[in-house]
């Protein structure tokens, strides 16, 4: 194999990496407001995904800037292209971050509010917009003979990328609920099992609907894509089944294995195409004519062979450190969210190792 | 304004307001692991409470410097795009390894540290402070080597049927002469902004809290490390000024107005007028032999003029106009050494008070150290204006001019939307940032508390963090 095949195999696994990962942080961002009724439940569900979330999302720079350095061209055509979407996709992962570290800095319900259904909206708007952009390297874009984007932001919603978008954000629902099955306990832990029995619902709909859209739509289905598209159905199949039999491990396992299928079937019917030219089908993008040289794939081949275990070893360390399911502590009461600001309670509330 | 007008304006504003976070995260980063590290040898609880109302006010500036590096990391190819297909190859893969090897670790770690208070044992919650620490200044490194290609290219040859850059050099990318000083001028500036903001919050408290005496130990902590890191930023400041003459002559012949060669070269306090369209200002203050010394370390050494160099870049490139914005480099330049100048003062003072032991009763030195808070947001922004506008009119110097580098499928009232939209978000994001750094700074410490052992529970989490 040569290094540009290897390093579309790298991006790929970034991309289902960042899904697996960000995927549940998003589905937890958007049901914390509902599987928590008060501040403090909602607060638990916010920290099952605390010591995770960021290092999650780095799996998304790592992956546009390793587009960046092994293909240059895709990632000119790409990010331009996507020009708006993008923009929307920053100002969601800007409140998104401050909203985890800045929703506790006040005591003021309000204040809190505001953050929480920023973390919603921005957790729904992120993933769904991600699908589109993810969706129409597949679907095709109006792209011209010097591989620039041809096409304005409207183009950009090709059914089949909005179809992949809403595919994404039921998984990530689904992924969420799962994951908050398996770290939180009690009426959290039971508001999360029936929210993941809904969203296998709506998962397995869109998910068949999407298998069979992908089917159509790539020229030529490879061995590789139809055993992800069938993982695919499999994974949400046993992820409702799973939680309906109360096997919170396995249940979020298989949510892991649906929602990288999409990243892994997209990929394996992409290849060896990077961006598919609705224009005219010599203009198409591929691995081929937008690589960087051999010696800058090499360099970065290396760093990635020494750098990437270690990543893998420290963030799976990350996750067995607080393994332990997230509960509401006994001394703080549940009423939290009626209290008004209260200035000589900052000190503490804002601490960041208080109870 | 036309398109490459607006992508500048748009990258000037958004790389700026990243650099205001950044360079406090990797100094409080650092400063917070020394403070740790003191609690964690002597056992004294003030450093403990220390660490903890330092590492609130890094918490919350870290969030907004990760968000807004998205920005940068995302800009490149939007409204860059005719640039990062040009340059992917080289500057690509600094930013690559950037992401594997520094952010991981950043993000990682620090979510180790905030979480593990009492869950990790305290050698190994300490570890995890300085690889926060580490990664975020490795993260610079990354981003300077990039940076440093584009002000002097080197570590590649052009391949000659597409006629871009490609790597051959993945040493040269690293051993840069301009990228080695501009890295440590850098950390070091980083060390600066870390240490004012500890100064200042330690004074403020000395001034109006009953935590005296424990931000008494922050206030020395933060002057030991601000005097020699605002000296050595000097002067290492300078040396990378003859670097970048050797290789930019155009960015330090701007940098002082000099319109004709000289030798040896005086060098000018302030001056009136000046401009493109002004090469004869009236000069106030001439220092003799100067700036022969800035741009060349000795006292006769040769500056060559503007005109001439623009005579020479013709010669080399074509017809054009290659000379940067002489305003913005002649008072950049000068805001930046002034500043810098009456902080190592303040630092001096610091120290002579210190060692006199009334640093706690100098009413009017605290209440300068607080307002000093302003002066590395000044420094850091005319640093960078120096170093970047001083590039122009190329994005990278020798190899592609600016306005060729704009993205061409992108309309002007895309840019417009996309900076009115980053802006609007930049003006709600400072205001919540000031108000929560604001009320953290005038926190009471937080109280003496008996910490876990260490050891993690099987129980549930009852603790929460967020």
């Amino acid at each position: 194999m040569d290094l540009p095949v290897i390093w579309f195999a790298i991006l790929a696994i970034l991309w289902t990496g960042f899904f697996v990962l960000e995927g549940f942080d998003f589905g937890v961002g958007i049901l914390h407001w509902f599987v928590g009724r008060n501040d403090t439940e909602r607060r638990v569900a916010i920290n099952s995904i605390g010591p995770f979330w960021d290092a999650n999302e780095v799996w998304l720079v790592v992956a546009a800037a390793g587009t960046f350095a092994a293909f240059p061209g895709w990632y000119a055509t790409m990010f331009s292209s996507l020009y708006l979407a993008l923009v929307v996709i920053l100002v969601a992962l800007i409140f998104r971050g401050l909203a985890f570290e800045y929703r506790g800095k006040s005591e003021n319900p309000r204040w809190r509010k505001v953050w929480s259904l920023g973390l919603v909206v921005s957790s729904v708007v992120i993933p769904l917009f991600l699908g589109i952009g993810l969706g129409d390297l597949l679907a095709g874009l109006p792209i011209g003979a010097d591989q620039e984007y041809a096409g304005t932001f409207w183009n950009l919603f090709t059914p089949y990328g909005l179809l992949t978008g809403a595919t994404f954000l039921s998984l990530c629902l689904l992924h969420g609920a799962t994951f908050l099955g398996l770290k939180t306990t009690d009426l959290i832990r039971q508001r999360s099992h029936r929210l993941a029995r809904i969203f296998g619902g709506t998962s397995l709909v869109l998910g068949l609907t999407w298998v069979i859209s992908t089917y159509l739509i790539a020229d030529g289905v490879s061995a590789i894509a139809i055993g992800f598209l069938t993982l695919l159905v499999l994974g949400v199949a046993a992820a409702a089944t799973m939680t309906a039999r109360e096997r919170d491990g396995w249940a979020f396992a298989a949510s892991a294995v649906a929602i990288g299928s999409v990243t892994g079937s997209l990929f394996a019917s992409l290849y060896p195409n990077v961006m598919i030219s609705s224009t005219d089908a010599s203009n198409t993008l591929t691995i081929a004519n937008t690589a960087s040289g051999n010696y800058a794939l090499t360099v970065m081949t290396i760093v990635a062979v020494i750098m990437f275990p270690l990543v893998l070893l420290y963030q799976g360390w990350n996750y067995y450190v607080f393994r332990q399911r997230v509960t509401t502590p006994p001394t703080e009461p549940s009423q939290a969210h009626d209290r008004g600001s209260r200035p000589e309670d900052e000190a503490s509330a804002l601490d960041p190792g208080s109870g | 304004m036309g398109n490459v007008d607006l992508a500048r304006l748009q990258f000037g504003i958004t790389a700026i307001y990243h650099f205001l976070f950044v360079p406090l995260t990797i100094g409080m980063a650092f400063l917070v692991a020394i403070l740790q590290t003191k609690w964690h040898r002597s056992g004294n609880e003030d450093y403990r409470r220390l660490t903890k109302f330092f590492g609130r006010l890094l918490l919350i500036n870290i969030a907004v410097g990760v968000v807004t590096g998205l920005i940068q990391e995302f800009q490149f190819g939007m409204n860059w795009s005719a640039y990062s297909r040009f340059v992917g190859d080289v500057f690509g893969a600094p930013l690559a390894m950037e992401g594997l090897a520094a952010f991981f670790l950043e993000s990682t770690f620090l979510g180790l540290w905030l979480f593990g208070w009492g869950r990790l044992s305290r050698r190994v919650h300490l570890t995890c402070i300085w690889l926060v620490a580490v990664g975020a200044a490795l993260s610079a490194m990354f981003i300077m080597a990039a940076n440093s290609w584009m002000q002097n290219p080197v570590g590649y040859q052009t391949n000659a049927s597409t006629g871009r850059p490609e790597l051959n050099d993945i040493g040269a990318i690293f051993s840069n002469p301009v990228f080695v000083w501009a890295y440590a001028h850098v950390l070091l500036a980083s060390a600066v902004t870390g240490a004012i903001m500890m100064l200042a919050v330690s004074a403020w408290q000395i001034r109006k809290r009953g935590d005296g005496a424990v931000f008494l130990r922050s206030a020395k902590t933060s002057l030991v490390v601000l005097f020699p890191a605002i000296v050595l930023s000097m002067a290492v400041g300078s040396e990378l000024g003859v670097q970048e003459a050797t290789y930019q002559p155009m960015k330090i012949a701007a940098a002082e107005a000099q319109w004709e060669t000289c030798q040896p070269c005086s060098f000018s306090a302030f001056q009136i007028g000046g401009g493109n369209n002004d090469q004869d200002p009236t000069k106030i203050i001439e220092i003799p032999y100067l700036l022969s010394f800035l741009a060349t370390n000795t006292l006769d050494g040769q500056v060559i003029g503007l005109n001439e160099l623009q005579a020479q870049y013709e010669q080399e490139y074509g017809p054009g106009y290659y000379i940067p914005n002489v305003f913005i480099q002649y008072w950049s330049m000068r805001v930046m050494a002034y500043t810098a100048s009456a902080v190592a003062l303040l630092a001096l003072v610091g120290l002579w008070l210190w060692r006199r032991g009334s640093l706690m009763q100098s009413t009017w030195f605290l209440r300068i150290c607080t307002l000093a808070v302003a002066t590395p947001y000044i420094m850091n922004t005319a640093g960078w204006l120096l170093t970047e506008n001083g590039r122009q009119p190329w994005v990278v110097q020798g190899l592609m001019l600016t306005e060729d580098g704009v993205s061409t499928s992108v309309s002007s009232t895309e840019i417009l939307i996309s900076l009115g939209v980053f802006l609007s978000v930049f003006v709600v994001v400072a205001t919540v940032w000031i108000v929560l750094i604001g009320r953290a700074a005038r926190s009471k410490l937080p109280e003496d508390e008996p910490e876990g052992d260490g050891t993690p529970a099987e129980e549930p989490i009852p603790t929460l963090t967020y």
